[in-house]
């Protein structure tokens, strides 16, 4: 199993590093809800809601915003250019050493 | 008041199929849900997504689906209280519940199936820390009577449909003025309710805020002004009647969260027996509760389903015998 580490920084500012598989299909949005941290993902990963809105604090260079996660970011608050979706964050090897920061709930 | 056997708070995929299954064993249901329509998420969120894991349906749409359960319940009539929620429970003196909803609409039942799915449907509020001492005093989450905006200063926040629908109403001839304000460039809109918003602010009729973001609210009894924080200009400040800030709806427990249900990490805990929570009369089923093992899945919820109303029926007929009809053998005949 190839893993990556990723470090999520909570809404109280406390930096949690996970380990992360990128053979298992796995996004962002899963990985925290996996480590139990507190991200919804209401919508279970289609872009269709805005609950698993981060902020990415490393300069990875992540595959562009497709429209559809683009339109959901209008439903979140407090959206600047470091604005991503985590269900849209896919992982992989490529992302070692990625730093997200959660958005506040809105 | 409305009586049923089995009251079902939620009409999505799961409250639906206890109609039928609870139709098979005679016993009436009533639905109860926030959203005007029934369907839960599969309408509200995704109905045009594909489903991939209910039996016997290789794909199916998510809207699709909430059809033919709909049409599956259909012979067992079942009511619905739509646009409602479900705020109160108390007991009568007949150990019936009489549960009232937010219009106070009251319904009467033995038992309660909470098949609430995520929670109630509600608009997603800005985090503005003073915001709450303005709702109803200039901040309105939804728009009710556009004849209530005649003549006053109206500021519209959102990107999508319902942003520039109302911009475009409210500026014919309804508000004094109308400003939309929106993160960025681009809207999410029907194209052409995007191109009558850009005519209308190219006109000057409506005034036109991108790549802005209303962050502060202000005034004294009411609203008066707003805080924007736009991305070149900088802070600045709209005078303002009306703010109505249109992000969406977001899920929340809502009221269930006060009715002394066991509840861990926003979800009702229960016995996998059958599905039963720590009060008596009440059940959860669906992606609403919570046991060792659950999967959030529909289909692990119609089996929820299918056991509970086998307990509610205990509960409403403890003397008599139930056997286990199947459906190819007696068909179904419906109320």
């Amino acid at each position: 199993m190839s893993m990556i580490k990723v470090t999520v920084i909570d809404r109280e500012g406390e930096a949690h590093e996970l380990d992360a598989p990128t053979d298992m299909g796995m996004n962002m949005m899963e990985l925290c809800k996996s480590a139990e941290l507190p991200v919804e993902g209401t919508c279970g990963g289609m872009a269709m809601c805005a609950s698993c809105h981060m902020y990415v604090k490393s300069d990875h260079d992540l595959p562009e915003k497709s429209d559809d996660e683009e339109d959901m970011l209008d439903e979140a608050f407090n959206v600047t250019g470091e604005s991503r979706l985590g269900c849209q964050i896919h992982l992989a090897d490529d992302l070692d050493g990625l730093t997200v920061q959660l958005a506040s709930v809105g | 008041m409305i009586q049923t056997d089995i009251l079902i708070i939620g009409a999505g995929p799961c409250g639906l199929f206890t109609v039928f299954e609870a139709g098979l064993l005679k016993l009436r249901c009533h639905l109860i849900d926030a959203l005007p329509q029934a369907g839960g998420q599969c309408s509200e969120i995704y109905p045009k997504k594909p489903i991939y894991d209910i039996p016997a349906y290789p794909s199916i749409l998510a809207g699709e689906l909430v059809d033919r359960l709909m049409e599956q319940a259909e012979p067992f009539k079942p009511g619905f209280t739509l646009g409602e929620r479900a705020e109160t429970i108390e007991k009568d003196d007949e150990d019936q519940f009489i549960l009232t909803t937010n219009r106070g609409t009251k319904h009467r039942a033995p038992i309660i199936a909470i098949a609430g799915g995520l929670g109630c449907f509600e608009p997603r509020k800005p985090p503005i820390e003073n915001l709450a001492n303005f709702e109803d005093k200039g901040v309105e989450y939804i728009i009710k009577d556009p004849e209530f905006y005649r003549d006053k200063k109206v500021v519209i926040s959102g990107g999508g449909d319902s942003a520039l629908d109302w911009t475009i109403f409210l500026a014919d001839g309804v508000a004094s003025e109308v400003t939309l304000v929106h993160r960025r460039e681009g809207f999410r809109g029907h194209l052409d309710s995007v191109q009558k918003v850009m005519d209308l602010a190219g006109e000057g009729k409506i005034k036109l805020l991108t790549n802005a973001e209303v962050v502060g609210v202000d005034g004294g009894d009411s609203l008066e002004r707003l805080t924007v924080n736009h991305s070149q200009q900088g802070e600045m400040t709209l005078e303002t009647d009306h703010w109505v800030p249109l992000f969406g709806l977001s899920p929340k427990l809502g009221p269930i969260a006060d009715w002394n249900l066991n509840i861990s990490k926003n979800a009702v805990e229960v016995d996998t027996f059958d599905y039963s929570t720590n009060v008596p009369g009440i059940y959860a089923i669906g992606d609403i509760n919570t046991y060792p093992g659950k999967l959030k899945l529909i289909l692990c919820g119609f089996h929820e389903a299918t056991l509970m109303v086998q307990s509610a029926f205990k509960r409403i007929y403890p003397d008599k015998n139930l056997v286990l009809k199947y459906t190819t053998v007696n068909g179904v005949s419906g109320f």
